[in-house]
């Protein structure tokens, strides 16, 4: 027994350390993973972001270097608090906060004391630098704007935050993405890829060398460089128009899709969300919720179209054969929904198709839709065609543009008519507002512009998109360079053109004509209503103004959508024929309607629901 | 092998598993302290080329212990035992302080640790002392003295302070055990452990209904025939209790928050699992970085100077006490149960020497240098794998460290000596 006492001690031993050291090797065994071995540091290299131009290789989005203020507490000695502080232009409890904030979160690595100094901060600063031990200065790439333009189109880029972190392994904390706009629809095109170190580290932190001799790491990948289809001189142009007021315009290139411009009006200055100031700025814009300057008002708003939407009522009524160019409709300065006589402008008398649109008769164009309908022994069918026809011009769903936001606007169907008024209880006479674009219709200046498009030329349209060409070999997605075919014969699209010609020529738009430019076009003007606080108001008519020119090989198709502007031909009219103008000729002319564009601004409408005070809306005079 | 001269009885297997050991320790230790830059393995301000130097003046220890008269061990085991004691004592006046402990003497070129030379000389001592032919282990008196000789070093080296090294006397009972000395001390010592550890685990009432249930157990299932007395089994149960008390006082007046810590971790008696990280992370770092390397070493290891925990000096004193977690991150579950191993056959095979001596010192002293090898070899290994409270004691033949290694070749080849020449202690 006291013989074996010890034998049997070391086999005992020997037995239990291999069961502990195979449940901790085998059972428990977690090999380290190069993503969370703590002795493992990946070290980043950042490619420098792709530049952004216009479609005529003009920049518009570059980059500019910052510099950030590092701070490695434990290294840091004894300074002149007071003159360093002048220097970086912060207060002293600031300074003593931020040092407090550093040496909590590690005495040892550095954090950023304080973030993107200007290039006029950092010359100053960096002849001194060499007297502040335990600080030094880390560049750091930062947009850069050519442009106070376009905000809305180019969006910001910002700090990735805890649910990109979660969603996407790609990023790392303190990343930049795109959060809006190009920078976040071509978010990995213009960041290229991150290029990555391994560094073998020891438990203090400190490097000590590559880890597997750099067997894993990775080099950078440039971003590219992508060219949009806007047209920088265009944009900032039509910006410069739409100072004071608000709404939102879109011009595209009919025979491409591609958007020419896109103009959300109140916007902000791109550089404000860049640099030291940005959360404060962001802060200001964001909650500016009477405005919204950060809300795309082009592609996002969706009101009434109004009566450019007759145009498309008459096609439909010309494709089903219901009308020709020739049928005639007598107007009584309106026209009558049962007993009661709706309103119109024209100036009453015989219309057909021609005057109908110049002149915007309301009654033409409820008559031409009663006819759409009757043509079809239930409402019900009457109402599938009108809307199959309807939808064919982009409308009433997402157009599928490479905007990484939009609207679907509204095409009503029976379904929603049922649920409105009850199954067979509508009728055609019901929902007549629809044929002067008032009613249930909604669409956004995006939508009509891409209508008007279609309309140009002559029954197709390619979906608008922003995106001209990436990087070097330029390819972009076929899907725009697809035609997308309305229901509408391309002959029934010339007297309805000529129709839109006559507007400059005789009719609602005519002292708008532009000098050696054939231009079609169509106002239109949209009651609309507020409510606030349980109130509703009416407010004055928004202003709607669809054209395209020339009409003959259309270069520029566009829709102004000007909110409380009045009636169509007032702003959004003037506005749309400068831009016409500005985008066909490279200059303007008319110096006086440029004058008025330029310096009339809308804020006494905006202001008017807001005063607590009964007002008038539609006042002639301006 | 080599003849009938010294190293033909020179016990070969022993000396190739010594070898084996110091050879895969140094590797290790290479591994924990190699640096970018370095050039030479002979570079003397590393630790790897510091304990290559150690390794040599171990072979050099060697020589010497080979060259020097059997009987010499003998004759002179109470003289080294009187220099290890007054060498201690020194310490109090003379000592220098690494590392918060007065541990050591500054010979210039080396610090000295004398707990290391008193191992020796406690084990001689204590087999000389046994083997004398007036000693019966069986009276009080001279178990008292047996007691002294182990426990006075142990109590010279508690206040340095090095509780690891004081402990380790405490495994010279085993010599005690193989001579005689009643074996249900070591019963008694056990149930004290249990009672210990289950008292902190369930506090004093349990412990008491527990033994009384115990009791109570016994007394049904025992066949009739078997008398059981009751009365001493209500003294043990009420002895017991009392310790068990104490043992509460002791860990709530007497120990410190860092040792009750230690306790907390090792027994899981903090319940809330967070705060068991917390001092998983923090009192337990060591064992916590120790256990996450091994775990990351899998079945067949990083590799040689691919352990990146390693590597990153994540694991603190890893070329020291926690020189195994190095094994067990680079060389993997095989590695670890290949070192396993050979240190279970390197003990078992001393057992095997020591039962063969024909002198009594000599197997004393044999089971001397064992009891304290395989003491070292478990606390040092059950600590690293989280099996042990931290204690630090040095794994024999593997740490970085001079006084260990050169010390533990003289305690091994002192014996191996001695074996050497047991066919002559017949005559």
């Amino acid at each position: 027994m006291k013989k074996l006492l010890l034998s049997s001690v070391v086999i005992l031993i020997g037995f239990t350390f291999i069961g502990r050291l195979s449940y901790l090797q085998l059972f428990r065994f977690s090999p380290d993973q190069i993503l969370d071995d703590p002795a493992i540091k990946k070290v980043y290299d950042y490619p420098e972001r792709g530049y952004i131009y216009d479609r005529d290789g003009r920049l518009l989005v570059g980059n500019q270097p910052a510099y950030d203020v590092m701070v490695i507490p434990r290294e840091v000695k004894p300074l002149d608090t007071l003159e360093f502080c002048g220097l970086l232009g912060i207060e002293k409890s600031e300074f003593i906060a931020k040092m407090e904030k550093a040496r909590r979160y590690s005495s040892r690595l550095p954090s950023v004391l304080v973030p993107q100094l200007s290039k006029e901060d950092y010359a100053s600063l960096q002849e001194k630098m060499r007297h502040f031990t335990g600080f030094y200065i880390q560049k750091r790439s930062l947009r850069y704007y050519n442009t106070k333009s376009a905000a809305n189109v180019l969006g910001y880029i910002s700090e990735v935050n805890e649910w990109d972190l979660q969603n996407n392994p790609y990023y790392v904390a303190g990343e930049l993405k795109g959060r809006t706009g190009i920078e976040k629809q071509y978010e990995e095109v213009l960041r290229g890829r991150k290029g990555v170190k391994h560094i073998q580290k020891d438990r203090f932190n400190r490097d000590i060398g590559p880890y597997k001799e750099g067997k894993l790491d990775t080099l950078p990948q440039q971003g590219k460089e992508i060219h949009i289809t806007l047209d920088k001189e265009l944009q900032e142009y039509g910006e410069k128009l739409m100072h004071g007021k608000r709404g939102g315009i879109v011009a595209i290139e009919p025979k491409s899709g591609e958007i020419l411009a896109m103009i959300s009006g109140p916007t902000y200055d791109p550089a404000l969300l860049v640099g030291r100031q940005r959360s404060k700025n962001y802060s200001k814009l964001h909650y500016d919720t009477i405005s919204k300057p950060t809300w795309d008002r082009s592609i996002l708003a969706q009101p009434s179209p109004g009566s450019p939407f007759k145009i498309l009522n008459a096609l439909v009524a010309l494709q089903e054969g219901v009308i020709d160019p020739e049928t005639k409709i007598r107007c009584y300065h309106g026209f009558y929904v049962g007993n009661t006589l709706r309103g119109c402008h024209c100036g009453g008398g015989i219309r057909d198709l021609n005057s109908g649109i110049y002149q915007s008769c309301n009654a033409y164009f409820a008559g031409t839709f009663r006819k759409i309908f009757d043509k079809y022994e239930t409402t019900d069918k009457g109402m599938d065609v009108w809307e199959k026809h309807m939808r064919s011009f982009g409308l009433g769903d997402f157009l599928g543009t490479d905007l990484p936001t939009g609207a679907p606007g509204r095409i009503p169907n029976k379904e929603y008519y049922d649920k409105w008024y009850g199954d067979g209880r509508w009728a055609a006479s019901t929902i007549i507002s629809n044929s002067i674009g008032q009613g249930e219709i909604a669409a956004t200046p995006l939508q009509l512009a891409n209508m008007t498009a279609a309309i140009a030329n002559r029954g197709y349209f390619y979906t608008p998109h922003i995106i001209k060409s990436i990087g070097s070999n330029g390819q972009i997605d076929p899907k725009f360079t697809e035609p997308h075919y309305t229901t509408i014969d391309r002959k029934h699209f010339e007297p309805v053109i000529e129709g839109m010609a006559n507007v400059y020529n005789y009719g609602t738009a005519r002292w708008l004509k532009i000098p050696d430019i054939e231009i079609a076009g169509k106002t239109g003007t949209v009651e609309n209503y507020i409510k606030i606080n349980g109130e509703r108001m009416q407010l004055t008519d928004h202003s709607v103004f669809v054209a395209f020119a020339p009409v003959e090989n259309p270069q520029i198709a566009l829709a102004v959508y000007i909110e409380n502007g009045y009636y169509g031909s007032r702003y959004a009219g003037h506005i749309a024929s400068l831009l016409i103008e500005k985008y066909i000729k490279g200059k303007i002319t008319r110096k006086d309607l440029e004058k008025r564009m330029l310096e009339k601004t809308l804020e006494h409408e905006y202001a008017k629901p807001y005063s607590g005070e009964p007002f008038k809306i539609n006042e002639y005079v301006w | 092998m080599f003849g009938k001269g010294l190293f033909g009885r020179l016990d070969w297997i022993t000396v190739i598993l010594y070898a084996l050991l110091v050879f895969i320790g140094w590797i290790n230790i290479y591994s924990t302290s190699v640096g970018e830059t370095d050039t030479s393995i002979f570079d003397f301000s590393t630790l790897y080329g510091k304990q290559l130097f150690f390794i040599g003046l171990a072979a050099l220890g060697i020589i010497f212990v080979l060259f020097v008269e059997s009987h010499f061990f003998e004759r002179f085991a109470s003289i080294f035992y009187i220099v290890s004691i007054v060498l201690l004592m020194g310490l109090f006046v003379f000592g220098k302080t690494i590392a918060g402990a007065t541990s050591w003497y500054d010979l210039g070129f080396f610090n000295l640790q004398p707990s290391e030379l008193a191992k020796v000389g406690t084990a001689l001592a204590l087999a000389k002392f046994l083997s004398d032919i007036q000693t019966d282990i069986r009276t009080g008196r001279h178990q008292l003295y047996a007691l002294i000789i182990i426990l006075l070093p142990a109590l010279l080296i508690l206040p340095q302070p090095d509780p690891g090294s004081s402990l380790i006397y405490f495994s010279l009972f085993f010599v005690l055990f193989r001579e005689g000395f009643p074996i249900y001390y070591l019963g008694i010592l056990i149930f004290a452990v249990v009672l210990f550890a289950t008292t902190l685990m369930f506090g004093t009432v349990w412990v008491a209904i527990g033994l009384i249930i115990l009791a109570l157990l016994i007394y049904t299932f025992k066949k009739a025939s078997v008398k059981i007395p009751v009365l001493p089994v209500l003294g043990v149960i009420i002895a017991s209790i009392l310790f068990s008390l104490s043992v509460n006082f002791v860990f709530e007046n007497v120990f410190e928050q860092r040792h009750r810590d230690r306790f907390a971790l090792w027994l899981s008696l903090e319940k809330d699992q967070k705060k068991l990280d917390e001092i998983r992370k923090t009192i337990g770092y060591n064992t916590y970085q120790s256990e996450k390397a091994i775990e990351s070493g899998g079945f067949t290891g990083k590799g040689f100077l691919e352990g990146t925990r390693t590597k990153g000096d994540f694991v603190p004193e890893q070329h020291t006490d926690y020189i195994f977690s190095s094994v067990g991150e680079e060389w993997g579950f095989l590695g670890t149960s290949t070192v396993i191993i050979l240190f279970s056959l390197f003990f078992l095979r001393l057992i095997y020497i020591a039962e063969r001596q024909k002198s009594d010192f000599s197997r004393m002293y044999g089971y001397g240098v064992i009891s304290i090898l395989v003491f070292h070899y478990f606390i040092n290994i059950g600590m690293v794998i989280g099996l042990l409270p931290t204690i630090g004691v040095p794994l024999p033949f593997f740490s970085y460290g001079g006084s260990g290694l050169i010390f533990f070749t003289m305690l091994l080849f002192i014996f191996l000596k001695l074996d050497s020449n047991r066919l002559k202690d017949g005559i």
